[in-house]
């Protein structure tokens, strides 16, 4: 059957979500992103939500079943409010998820109760590196086996909080295909730059270069254990993440100028009154919504274990990388001048659009 | 309730059985009925209507579902199979489609407007011995995309109790086939619109139906299209046009309302998801025969890759299958609605307004990328790239669908935005 409207559960989830992406991180957002910093309360607010507990089992500290769908609800939701913010309380899941969906027994056990029941912990992940070309099937970071261990050397970008994380997944080239490999930051040979990553967008949350240089891990540390993993599943579940957040951000951009029309007046009426600004917010919405929908649908076939989830999960994402610029811009056109100057969110969600394209694993569903 | 997007079985087959009348009976076809417009595809009518009729239906309409007593209670997805129907004749050939027996947009309009009588007397006809036809009338030459400037007028003549009906209605699709008397056919009819008081603007207007052969009422002109030229758009004149007093749709007293305004509009966010459904088919056909021969000359879509690592053709593939789905995924969320009983006025406006925009992108581009070869009459792509463009055209033009659109999610009333 086909069926659009989400179940009990998860409308109670994007209520709490909802609420606090409203009240907490899009009332925080502005100064966030001026000040280059997140309160810690904040992030420790929406970790309270408990979007990650909700979608592990108990077995491992949780109280729930992972869900792509439910996870893609909670992520625009979260990234409607703010999408540094949304980012920063959901990196423990960059560590925790893929353990999660490929990671062995061992490595469950190890990582997840501890994540799961404490407080924030800046678990991360990376994956983004520096080069035009990136692209996750194509890693340049390399992972070697030498005897027991695996040899990691290369650098990655855009790490979230990896100055005070105590672990991450480092997704690596190994004999040409992306494996991911959990690595204690204390290792040796791991070093992490001083300073912050500074970008066009998601100022308020820290990202670092991380430089491996001959980080020798045990084989036990490969994700998944001797085998390894698939990593077209995580790569289809952080594609998903990343246009859910984009349908979210869009949506905020979307609400901000179509109110904001309403109110400004121009030739003795509502701007919003004239076709061009009309036409303009209409296909807005019905852009966001053809591609939300493309979204939950990938997301429902990779729940489902459908064949073609993980193509599905590419065609959503290119999608809303597009949405997302198209929509975002035509937030700042809709604003005129105003639109130009940083008191309005909307030259901030223009920022932040353009970074989907190329922000492929800074979360994940 | 919950998210899904499990298509239901009893549509994956009725896809699987069209796809073969699609074919075999349309695609074969579709060639000599473009050159030849206005000849009739006899063969075709006939098919559909012995299948449709052997199913139960007899009609391309959504189905009633009464459950049976006892039984389980299922889904309704009487418009979500409709939608999947249409959308796989268009992909067969939309000219075709549009000239399928059974009521079309005149029943459906009978459907939304009319009292239950009136649907029991009028519509059980599609069900008969021959196909049979109906279409819907209401654009004029001076009335296109502001249906309140039809001049098309009723008057009740007390002393009969009939109709009289004046004016001239133009591009009705059908046309021809529900009101003249085709020995190989039922009898049809036409819904035409029209003011019962012109000073009460929207809130006089009213639909009726005229039988086919009634007096008064002659075919002026069959037009010549760019495309979809296997379907008839007839010019009709009504004059002195007398039909009873109870083929009035809807109430026959004027109140200071817009009821028989939101008559037509209440057939519109049922029809307009269908008429998206019918020009994704065109969308899908274009872009799975680009592909094909892609295939056969050797180029292959790498999915998966960063888009700045994508060649051109690939970049455009991809986008296409990206507008095609997420543009379907809107049709059927605006039947499920329907189905549902769910308000679909911007669901139904916005899958129409993305349908428009996708099948004319993805034809258009197609032919580009198909050179020659798409530009050349040997296969059937410039013909679809022809047939797509009245998606966005007709039942509202994509410019119309936007201000639909736009009133709902701004709040705005027809007057505070034009
Ligand atoms: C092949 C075919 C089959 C058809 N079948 C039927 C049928 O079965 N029954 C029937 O009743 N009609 C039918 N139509 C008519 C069709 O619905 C109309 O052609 C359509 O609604 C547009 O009206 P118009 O052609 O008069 O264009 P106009 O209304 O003159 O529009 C011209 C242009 O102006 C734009 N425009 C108009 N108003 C506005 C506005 N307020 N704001 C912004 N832009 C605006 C339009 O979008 C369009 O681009 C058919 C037409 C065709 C071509």
């Amino acid at each position: 059957m086909y069926s659009f409207e989400p179940n009990e559960e998860q409308q109670m989830l994007v209520g709490a979500v909802g609420k606090y992406a409203e009240n907490d991180l899009r009332s925080a957002a502005h100064e966030a992103e001026e000040s280059r910093e997140l309160p810690k309360k904040l992030i420790s607010k929406g970790w309270e939500l408990g979007l990650l507990q909700a979608s592990t089992p108990e077995a491992y500290g949780g109280f729930g079943e992972r869900s792509a769908v439910t996870s893609a609800l909670a992520v625009e939701e979260m990234a409607c409010g703010d999408l540094a913010g949304a980012l920063a309380v959901m990196t423990p899941s960059l560590f925790a998820t893929p353990i999660l969906l490929a990671g062995s027994e061992e490595q469950k056990q190890a990582y997840l109760p501890k994540i799961i029941e404490g407080e924030w912990q800046p678990y991360t992940a990376a994956l983004i590196e520096y080069a035009f070309d990136f692209d996750p099937n194509e890693l340049r970071t390399t992972a070697k086996l030498s005897g027991a261990d695996y040899v990691l050397s290369g650098e990655k970008a855009f790490v979230p909080f990896a100055k005070d994380a105590q672990a991450m997944i480092v997704y690596a080239n190994l004999d040409g295909q992306t494996q991911g490999f959990i690595i204690p930051t204390n290792t040796s040979g791991l070093s992490i730059a001083d300073e912050r990553e500074k970008l066009m967008g998601i100022n308020a949350l820290s990202l670092y270069r991380v430089k491996l240089d001959n980080v020798t891990v045990p084989a036990s540390s490969r994700l998944g254990g001797a085998s390894g993993h698939n990593f077209e599943l995580l790569l289809a579940s952080m594609r998903i993440a990343s246009a859910s957040a984009a349908v979210g951000v869009s949506k905020a951009s979307l609400e901000y100028s179509m109110n904001y029309a309403k109110e400004r007046e121009a030739f003795g009426v509502k701007i919003a009154q004239k076709q061009a600004i009309a036409f303009m917010l209409a296909e807005m919405a019905t852009e966001i919504e053809a591609i939300r929908l493309l979204v939950w649908e990938a997301a429902w076939m990779l729940d489902n274990g459908k064949e073609d989830a993980f193509k599905q999960a590419y065609l959503a994402f290119t999608g809303a990388v597009d949405m997302a610029m198209m929509v975002t811009d035509r937030g700042v056109q809709i604003l005129g001048g105003h639109g130009y100057i940083r008191e309005h969110p909307v030259e901030m969600y223009l920022r932040n659009g353009r970074g989907f394209a190329m922000l492929t694993g800074l979360a994940i569903v | 309730m919950t998210i899904e997007f499990e298509t239901p079985k009893p549509i994956t087959q009725i896809q699987f059985v069209l796809k073969t009348v699609a074919e075999n009976m349309m695609r074969s076809q579709s060639r000599e009925f473009d050159e030849n417009e206005h000849a009739i595809p006899w063969g075709y009518i006939e098919f559909m209507h012995t299948a449709m009729k052997s199913t139960g239906g007899g009609s391309l309409t959504p189905r009633d579902e009464k459950p049976k007593e006892g039984a389980e209670k299922r889904q309704p997805i009487g418009y979500q199979t409709l939608a999947a129907q249409i959308e796989m004749l268009s992909w067969g050939d939309v000219g075709f489609y549009l000239i399928t027996p059974g009521g079309g947009l005149g029943a459906a309009a009978v459907q939304a407007a009319g009292s239950p009588e009136q649907r029991a007397n009028f519509l059980a006809r599609f069900n008969g011995d021959k196909p049979t036809f109906a279409a819907m009338c209401m654009t004029e030459a001076g009335a296109g995309s502001d249906t309140s400037a039809i001049r098309t007028r009723a008057v009740l003549d007390e002393a009969t109790q009939e109709w009289i009906i004046n004016g001239e209605k133009i591009f009705v699709t059908g046309g021809d086939k529900s009101f003249t008397e085709y020995e190989q056919f039922g009898k049809g009819f036409i819904v035409v619109w029209a003011s019962i008081d012109p000073t009460a603007g929207r809130a006089g207007m009213r639909a009726f139906v005229v039988e086919s052969g009634t007096k008064g009422v002659t075919i002026a002109k069959l037009e010549h299209k760019l495309g979809i030229r296997a379907s008839d758009t007839a010019t009709i004149s009504l004059v002195d046009v007398r039909v009873p007093y109870d083929n009035i749709l809807g109430s026959p007293t004027v109140e200071k309302t817009t009821t028989g305004f939101k008559g037509a509009m209440a057939t519109f966010d049922a029809t307009r998801p269908l008429v998206a459904a019918s020009g994704i088919g065109v969308a899908r056909a274009a872009l799975e025969f680009l592909k094909e021969k892609l295939t056969e000359n050797g180029v292959t879509i790498r999915y998966g890759l960063p888009r700045n690592k994508l060649t051109s053709i690939e970049r455009d593939v991809i986008d296409m299958e990206i507008q095609l789905r997420s543009a379907w995924l809107l049709v059927i969320k605006a039947v499920w609605m329907a189905d549902n009983k769910k308000s679909n006025a911007m669901e139904s406006s916005m899958s129409k307004v993305r349908a428009g925009d996708v099948t004319t992108k993805i034809t258009q581009k197609a032919v580009e990328i198909m050179g020659p070869l798409g530009y050349s009459r040997e296969f059937l792509l410039e013909k679809w790239f022809r047939d797509a463009k009245i998606t966005d055209i007709y039942e509202g033009t994509g410019q119309i669908n936007r201000l639909v659109v736009a009133r709902q999610i701004l709040g705005y009333s027809g007057k505070e935005l034009r």
